[in-house]
Parts: C-alpha cells; structure tokens; sequence
C-alpha cells in the first residue's frame, strides 16, 4: 500500500500537467469557434490573434479556458474527454459495434496472443539450439539481432502483402509481425537463463556422467526460468506493439486502425483513447505475466 | 612397479601443463602416488600447488598431459563412466528448486534407479549425514552446514567407492567446520569408503587423514606425504595429544620447505 503514494502523486502530476498544457494547446481553435458563436474575443481580428502568443491569448480571454477543454476535435484533448471516450468505447457501447474499444481491442489482444505464442515458442527454440550449436549460436545470434534493426514500420506492410499473396490475410499476418518484435527479448533472455548454471553445475552432472538431454531438463531450464520471465514481460509488450503496427495497413479493425482512422478524420480524442486502451491493456498484460512470474519463482525457491 | 592388490587408484609421473596466453602452466609436475582402500587421504598446500587439480584429474575432470593415473584399475573417464566415485565440492550447489529429498536424488535420477529404489537411498544418507526429517525442505530453509552435509549425502547416494571432497568445508566457520569433521570421520568409519579430500587447513588434514599428501607450488608436486600414526577411532581433543602436534608440525615443514623452493 505504500507504494500507491508515490504512483498516484505522479499520476496527478501527469494530469495536472495535461491539463495545463490543454489550454493553450487548443486556445486558438476555441476563440474563432466562440467567435463564430458571437461571442465577443480580443483582440477581435483573427489576424491579430495570430500575431498574439498563446499564453496571451488566454491572458486576454480567460472566460475561454472552460471552453478549451470541451473541444470536439481538439489539438489536445483533455483528459477527461478521454477518460469520457474510453468509458463510452469500453462500457456504454455494445462490444459488438464497431465504435467500441473492447470490439477493437479484442482483435488487438488476439494477434497479440497468437504473435506473442508463436514468438515466445520460436525464441526459446531457437535459444536451445544456440546454447547446444557452436554453429548456430555463430550464425543465429548475428541474424537475430539484424532482425531488430529493421524498422518495423517499414517492414509490417511487406509481410501483409507477401502473406495476402500466399493467401493470408486477417489474424495471421498480425500475428506474425507481432511474433517478429516478441521472439528477440526471449531468444536473449533465455539463451543467457540455458547458459546460467556455473562451471561446478556442469562439472557435478559431468561426474554423474549426465548426458546433455538430462543436463538440459534438470539442470539448464529450471535455472533458465527467472530470465524467461523477464523475457516474456518485454516479449509481451512488444507482441502488443507489433499486434497495433500490423493492423496500420489493414481494414480489419483494432487499436491500431481506430488510431488511424482516428487520424485520418481528425478525431483526436478517438486517437487517445485507442492509445490508453492499448497502454492499460498492455499493462494488464505485464502484469498477468508478474502475477505467473511470482508464483512460479517463489514456488521454485529462485525468488 | 605393480600397484598393490588393494589399490584404488594410482598415480606414475603425472605431468598436467595448461597452456595459457602467458605459456605454459605447469599445475601437476611428476606427481605419483598410490591410496589404497579405505584410506582417508588429505590433500594439503597452498593455492596453486595442484591440490584440487589433481582430485579433478581423478575424477576426469581433467585430462593429465603425461604419466599414467587410474582410478579402479580403469581410466580416469571410465571410472567416471561407471560412477566410481562422488564427489563434493566447495560449495553446496543443491538446486534451490528442489528439495532436499529431492536434490539427493538428482544423480538417482539421472543413473535410472527406481522410484522404489531412491526413496530408500535417499532415507539411507539423509540419516548418514543426520539430516533426517530434512528431506522435505528447500535448501534456503538450511543453515550452510546442513546444505553442505546434504550435497555430501547427495555424493553417497549412488554407492561409489570413493568420495572426492574439494575443500567441502573451506567457507564454514570453525565452529560448524570441528563439527562436520567429526561426522565425516564416523561417516567414513560407517561406510568403509576411500576419501580424498583437498584442504587447506592443517589440523583438519591431520584430524581427519591416514595419509596426508603435502604439496608445493610452481610446479604443483608432492613434496612429502606422512601416513598418520593417529588411531581410527579420533575424539576431537586428540587435536591436543603429541602425536597430533608432531604431524601437524612435519605438514608445516613440508609446507614451508615446498615454499622456499617455489620462491627461489
């Protein structure tokens, strides 16, 4: 309980912060609105207004803050029209309507449990056979860190067009690029985990005369198990990034086409809120992943 | 020259150089000795005189570059292949996610006895070491004594002749450490094995020894070895009578001597 202070403290910071920075963010679009409405502004010229700082301008027109706040397409949105538009998008809409979030981050959470299955499997493979294999360890290992080096971006379109050619299209695709981001931090982590026992470990199976596959089952992955953990808390997050950039090209749906349909219309506070939906719902995540990770560990004796 | 009917293993000229990027190393240089069965061996000098290098040579942890080394009348790696021996290292390492039943039981596991089988070994050494009543606990829930008994117990388990012990009980306290050698000699009485045993502590090679082989450094050789006139049967205040002081004496004269040597 004593670590809620310090979090909440900074929360209300952040929003403090949020909100002043609102303000003056969306100064300028609420007093030519106003204006339109008849309020009267100064300086009355939308010319001159330009010419004023926005600082000055709320200086000048301070009735307006209220208004700067309630914006319905506004440059920042303040955090309770966010707050507002995730309860819409998460309680008030059926979750079948396509305006709702949980209909959205249901598709999200899918691609992202399907990449972060298929990457989690493939990067501890992939770490058994580097720590067994000098000659994949000296070829893997290189591969695997050029991997990361591509930008994502500019790669997730490719993989979605090769894919639709071969006739796949919808859950998969996503899946894969998300299985890309997720597959490295597990291939890292569990290599060095497979490689943690000390030299008198391995020395004390040698003179049981243990052969490498006991060795690997008794030894190497009950030792490997605090390193996957770690592993799989970035691999999940990063599932979840890969999961949002996938559904950038596509039309299917998910947090990441809200944050882009979003975009293209304008619809700032439908962006944010697809954001805090992806944030919370990879946070929850991580911490499902934390929750295992106690469990297991304290139950092993390693934590 | 034969090795006696009851020699268990025998070293002739053993030579073991490690190359490094500063040249050759020389960790073992004409070593020969013959320990007969039942004998409790210690391996005493100071660090860098091959002590514990040659224990792994026994144990085929490392392969001599010359000289001739058996172990049961075998190769040191076939000895190792048929289990001859256990072997205790400095440190416990029982795996924290077992228990300690369960840690005793590794090497069972690994050699395929039986469920059966290991239930009743396992009760066998854990009253051997007198950890009974302990198997059901985790290592952390052990004091370093007790962790260290239960990786002895975990080399007893399998029935090898010969224990190798490196330094088992260099990073207890004294206290714990009389303690413990005080068992491991009615341990050793009870079980009638062949020990070997790297120290670096003089009254617990000559408490505890029917040979204690003295080592000096740069090159790593023998440089006496005394068979204890001590009786089997050693309360611990034998530490005080004058045939414990007079060994303990010749050990610090070989020691001091093979120093001197190494130095000029």
């Amino acid at each position: 309980m004593r670590n809620i202070v310090p979090v909440l403290t900074v929360i209300g910071a952040i929003i403090a912060l949020w909100y002043a920075a609102a303000v003056p963010m969306n100064i300028k679009e609420t007093l030519t609105q106003l204006e339109r409405g008849g309020a009267e502004v100064t300086p009355p010229s939308a010319k001159d207004r330009r010419n004023l700082g926005h600082i000055g301008l709320i200086a000048a027109n301070s009735f307006a803050a209220r208004a700067a706040l309630s914006q319905d397409r506004p440059r920042l949105p303040a955090p309770h029209q966010v707050a507002a538009e995730l309860w819409d998008g998460t309680v008030d809409k059926k979750i079948t309507s396509k305006r709702s979030l949980v209909y959205h981050g249901w598709i999200t959470l899918s691609a992202t449990l399907m990449g972060f299955a298929i990457g989690t499997g493939l990067g501890i493979l992939l770490a058994v056979g580097i720590v067994h294999s000098r000659v994949m360890d000296k070829s893997v290992m290189p591969w695997a860190i050029v991997s990361q080096t591509i930008p994502i971006i500019a790669l997730a379109p490719m993989i979605v067009v090769v894919l639709y050619s071969v006739g796949l299209q919808g859950l998969f695709p996503k899946a894969v690029i998300s299985a890309y981001l997720s597959f490295f931090p597990v291939v890292v982590g569990m290599v060095k985990g497979l490689r943690s026992p000390d030299q008198m470990q391995l020395d004390l199976l040698k003179t049981y005369n243990a052969n490498t596959n006991q060795g690997f089952w008794k030894l190497r992955l009950p030792a490997s198990m605090p390193y996957l953990f770690a592993s799989l808390k970035i691999g999940i997050a990063a599932a979840m990034v890969g999961a949002i950039v996938g559904e950038l090209p596509v039309q299917g749906g998910g947090l990441g086409n809200r944050m882009l349909t979003g975009s293209y219309y304008g619809q700032t506070i439908q962006i944010w809120s697809a954001l805090f939906a992806a944030a919370i719902l990879a946070a929850t995540l991580v911490a499902i992943i934390a929750l295992i990770q106690r469990g297991t560990l304290k139950k092993m004796g390693l934590a | 020259m034969a090795p006696e009917q009851d020699t268990v293993i025998s070293a002739q000229n053993l030579d073991l150089t490690f190359q490094t990027g500063d040249g050759p190393v020389h960790a073992l240089k004409d070593v020969s000795l013959d320990i007969q069965k039942g004998d409790f061996v210690s391996f005493i000098g100071p660090s860098g005189c091959g002590k514990t290098t040659f224990l792994r040579c026994i144990a085929g942890l490392e392969q001599p570059t010359g000289g001739t080394l058996t172990v049961n009348n075998m190769t040191p790696d076939e000895a190792r292949r048929a289990r001859a021996y256990g072997y205790v290292f400095q440190a416990a390492g029982l795996y924290p996610w077992r228990s300690i039943a369960r840690n005793i039981s590794l090497p069972l596991e690994i050699m395929g006895y039986s469920k059966v089988d290991q239930k009743t070994r396992v009760d066998r050494v854990l009253d051997l070491v007198e950890l009974t009543g302990f198997g059901g606990k985790f290592p952390w829930q052990l004091s370093g004594g007790m962790q260290q008994r239960a990786s002895i117990a975990r080399a007893l388990a399998f029935d090898a002749d010969i224990l190798l012990m490196d330094e088992p009980f260099g990073a207890l306290d004294e206290i714990v450490r009389d303690h413990l050698n005080e068992q491991l000699l009615a341990l050793w009485a009870r079980t009638q094995k062949t020990i070997g045993f790297v120290t670096h502590s003089i009254p617990e090679a000559v408490y505890l020894s029917t040979k204690i082989v003295v080592m000096s450094p740069r090159p790593g050789r023998i440089a006496d070895v005394i068979d204890s006139p001590l009786p089997k049967e050693r309360p611990l205040d034998i530490r005080d009578s004058k045939d414990f002081i007079d060994i303990a004496h010749r050990v610090r004269d070989g020691l001091r001597a093979g120093h001197s040597d190494g130095v000029s």
